[in-house]
């Protein structure tokens, strides 16, 4: 490449974990560096709103977007993007289906105000004060962004070229990711980068002793059983979602004989990752009766939206809508 | 003319944390803030879920410090379903959490706060960071810092499932033990820690402590808050990042409270502003007297200065020693010298290593007896560890099966954020006068805010790590009437 192409890495309503796993890559970042220019890095590089507002449209080739989008600063800032970059990417499971502070979706603004500056346990507040944006007080104005109602995906707000899977994305993936944007041949539009397209289970050391048909007469919680080691935990009656998640990670948490809880997402094809995972949950039930089944289901899996939906409630059917211009 | 100075280090771009500046007619500074544009409530979307995914979900509110959040949470569960781990399985816990905090802090030595001392707080601004330091000590040493962590999380992997949010904590134990053909590798990386860690005293004292400018500067008013400090310590008042009680010392040093954390709403109140999203936490029966110091002013703070000025010493040799070092050569105990934050994270970073290798040494490390399960029903469980960045409490009520009806979080850096305001306050209001500021000042607010690690957790990224400071000067309606920054 004769001339450095631009990149931009930006973050929303995110933990830092994404942030992390760019610097895991440590010297393969180098690989990075020499192929692209970062033009906005937060922290590291001039990141100044107005710099990227001078670039001309699509001047950046790559912006890669992590966290989801809950505050009117972070709409702002994903729109401006997308109309500079060629390629926007979704980083992580909070960018692409709303990961974890998605599950916020459930709960409204006020609830959630109410209690963060009046009712919880160790509020002081007499004034009865709140974060109010536009406040001004005497000779002192202050700006901070609105608290939207419920949280999105990115492309919940503007369109998405790609995604990267994984909360956070491992240290491979990422790379996998790098190096499929910087080959000669770029992916179909909406593909998901760096992962696998077969199930988790496929690259579970366990899979071996998972027999081809699985059958449950009852789901157990870690809070009052241990899992045996070295034996499929779904077979033994946990609610590991490797069956249903993408691939890449390497089974990282089933390694540590704890159940995937599906941080990477949905298989190709699979709309709502949700909804597969229980009904894929269901299948397993080893009963026809119906009560049965539903003690089976009140419990083990007594809240299944809690399990099911941990990394992607915004992009769930009930909850799938695009962003009202300024939030919702 | 009221004149309004933003300064937007992080927060424009990553919504997490800006500073205001208001000057008054002379142009000196009435008033700075620290303003927090960023919520997410979780302690309101985790009700109804199943307790024991509590430490895989609350370990997403900070991708930098997942590992706190695990354990505190973790350690709440304990509580909530009334069990205690097995000897071995809390040696582990406490093991995983001592590798955590040894590769945390070195990363703040080296990458985020060091550069400005390591390289110099007067130094050229493309050199103030990671890559300044390395020319400084040398290339060997930036590769020894990049090896030591590569290795202490790899580790950290193969215990845990992940290094970004683990997956291993359950009440009464973890998940998975470690082999005795893996420990030896645990062993071999804790020695390197070690001497890592002292090594890293080595280079602070060749290049702080032997420089009379640096100390005076640690030493200078405009760092100095006389304030209440607060940190876990064990049975012998020790410093202890895994368990114990949370001690408070006064501006005196003297003992204010020791408590066991059941019983932190005797303790801890939260103010509220209208012009930032997070709170104050301070101590409640001192009460909130706005942000002012001194023993009748509740506000405390919180991470390494904190911790030892709270605890009366340190249970490992060599961190013991260095910490006697500390409070002999600052003038005895406590230090209130905001920028005396880096040399304590270094001693912490020595007990780290050293209570590391004691643990991976330990005999019972190995043993298969990871887990007591619970048998009672659960009810209230509260949970405390110290993060990297100081206090972090968990507090969960639930349903007879378990299932979430409550949560409450007091999180490190919030019980450091009326320091933090009054720290940027003061340096503000020391450098600016009469309208007459240059890019000096630049670095000195940031190394206010600096000291303290705070988990903007972009701070870790910032590779190289120089946090860009962008600072408006406004008149009133508005206008920017100049520019100044420290990134080109
Ligand atoms: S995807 Fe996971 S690691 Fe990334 S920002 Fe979201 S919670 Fe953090
Ligand atoms: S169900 Fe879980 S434990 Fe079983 S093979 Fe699949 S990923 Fe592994
Ligand atoms: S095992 Fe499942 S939850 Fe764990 S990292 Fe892999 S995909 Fe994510």
């Amino acid at each position: 490449m004769a001339e450095k192409s631009k990149v931009a890495f930006y973050w929303c309503a995110s933990c830092g974990g994404c942030e992390e796993a760019m610097v895991d890559l440590a010297e393969d970042i180098l690989q990075v560096v020499e192929k692209a220019e970062f033009v906005l890095w937060p922290v590291a590089m001039d990141f100044k709103r107005e710099d990227v507002e001078n670039l001309k449209d699509e001047e950046i080739l790559v912006t890669f977007i992590n966290g989801a989008v809950r505050t009117s600063e972070q709409e702002e800032m994903v729109r401006l993007l997308r109309k500079k970059s060629k390629i926007l990417i979704a980083f992580g499971a909070c960018a692409y289906t709303g990961g974890v502070p998605g599950l916020a979706n459930c709960y409204s603004r006020e609830e959630i105000l109410n209690f963060y500056y009046k009712s919880g346990d160790t509020v002081f507040n007499p004034e009865d004060k709140k974060p109010t944006p536009h406040f001004i007080e005497g000779n002192f104005a202050f700006e901070i962004p609105e608290f939207y109602g419920r949280v999105y995906a990115v492309d919940q707000v503007v369109d998405v070229d790609y995604y990267i899977p994984g909360c956070a994305p491992t240290r491979k993936v990422v790379k996998n990711a790098i190096d499929a944007l910087f080959s000669s041949q770029l992916p179909q539009k909406g593909s998901i980068l760096g992962a696998s397209s077969k199930s988790l289970c496929n690259e579970c050391p366990l899979n071996e002793t998972k027999p081809e048909k699985i059958y449950v007469k009852k789901f157990k919680r870690v809070d009052k059983t241990q899992p045996e080691p070295d034996k499929c935990l779904l077979i033994q009656g946990y609610p590991c979602l490797g069956p249903v998640t993408r691939g890449g990670c390497e089974a990282l948490c089933v390694k540590a004989n704890y159940p995937c809880t599906g941080c990477f997402g949905p298989l190709d094809d699979v709309k709502d990752y949700g909804a597969k995972a229980v009904s894929f949950l269901a299948s397993i039930i080893d009963s026809n009766d119906e009560k049965e089944i539903e003690k089976i289901i009140d419990e083990g899996l007594s809240n299944p939206l809690a399990i099911v939906y941990r990394y992607s409630l915004p992009k769930s059917l009930i909850f799938d809508t695009k962003i009202k211009k300024n939030g919702g | 003319m009221q004149h309004k100075i933003t300064i937007d280090p992080i927060t424009r771009l990553e919504g997490h944390g800006k500073i205001e500046i208001f000057l008054d007619e002379k142009g000196n500074v009435e008033r700075a803030f620290l303003v927090v544009p960023e919520l997410r409530g979780f302690e309101i979307f985790v009700k109804g879920k199943p307790a024991e995914d509590m430490p895989i979900i609350t370990a997403r509110i900070c991708g930098v410090c997942p590992t706190a959040h695990h354990m505190a949470s973790t350690k709440a569960l304990d509580d909530l379903y009334k069990v205690q781990p097995p000897s071995p399985a809390k040696k582990l816990r406490e093991m995983l959490y001592n590798m955590f905090m040894l590769e945390d802090h070195a990363l703040h030595v080296y990458i985020l706060g060091g550069p400005d001392f390591i390289v110099g707080p007067k130094a050229k601004k493309a050199e103030r960071n990671v890559l300044g330091v390395i020319q400084k000590v040398g290339l060997e040493v930036g590769k020894k810092v990049i090896s030591v962590r590569r290795e202490i999380r790899e580790l950290m992997t193969l215990l845990a499932g992940k290094v970004i949010h683990p997956a291993w904590g359950v009440p009464g134990g973890v998940t998975r033990g470690i082999k005795k053909e893996e420990v030896v590798n645990f062993i071999k990386v804790a020695e390197k820690g070690v001497e890592f860690a002292l090594f890293t005293l080595k280079v602070f004292k060749d290049i702080v402590l032997s420089n009379k400018e640096y100390v005076d500067l640690i030493l200078s008013d405009a760092y100095t808050h006389r304030t209440y400090y607060m940190g876990l310590v064990d049975e012998n008042k020790k410093l202890n990042f895994y368990d114990g009680k949370i001690r408070v010392v006064d501006p005196e040093g003297k003992e204010y409270a020791l408590f066991d954390v059941r019983n932190y709403r005797e303790y801890i109140a939260e103010h509220v502003e209208n012009w930032t999203y997070i709170k104050f936490p301070f101590l409640k029966k001192v009460g909130w007297k706005g942000f002012v110091d001194g023993k009748d002013s509740g506000i405390y703070s919180v991470a390494p200065l904190a911790r030892l000025n709270a605890c009366e010493g340190i249970s490992t040799p060599r961190a013991q020693e260095a910490y006697e070092e500390f409070y002999k050569t600052l003038g005895g105990k406590p230090v209130h010298h905001t920028l005396a934050n880096h040399w304590a994270r270094v001693v912490e970073m020595i007990y780290a290593a050293e209570r590391f290798l004691e643990l991976a040494k330990d005999p019972e490390i190995t043993s298969d007896n990871i887990r007591n399960i619970p048998t009672e029903t659960p009810t209230v469980g509260i949970g405390v560890v110290e993060a990297p960045r100081g206090t972090l409490i968990h507090h969960y009520e639930t349903d007879e099966r378990g299932y979430i009806t409550k949560a409450n979080l007091i999180v490190a850096t919030q019980n450091n954020s009326a320091r933090i305001s009054m720290s940027i306050d003061k340096a503000a209001k020391s450098l600016i006068k009469e309208g007459k500021y240059d890019e000096g000042i630049l670095n000195m607010v940031e190394m206010a805010f600096r000291a303290y690690d705070p988990c903007h957790a972009c701070g870790t990224h910032s590779l190289p790590g120089n946090i860009p400071v962008l600072i408006n000067i406004r008149n009133k309606n508005g206008e920017i009437i100049k520019t100044i920054k420290n990134f080109e």
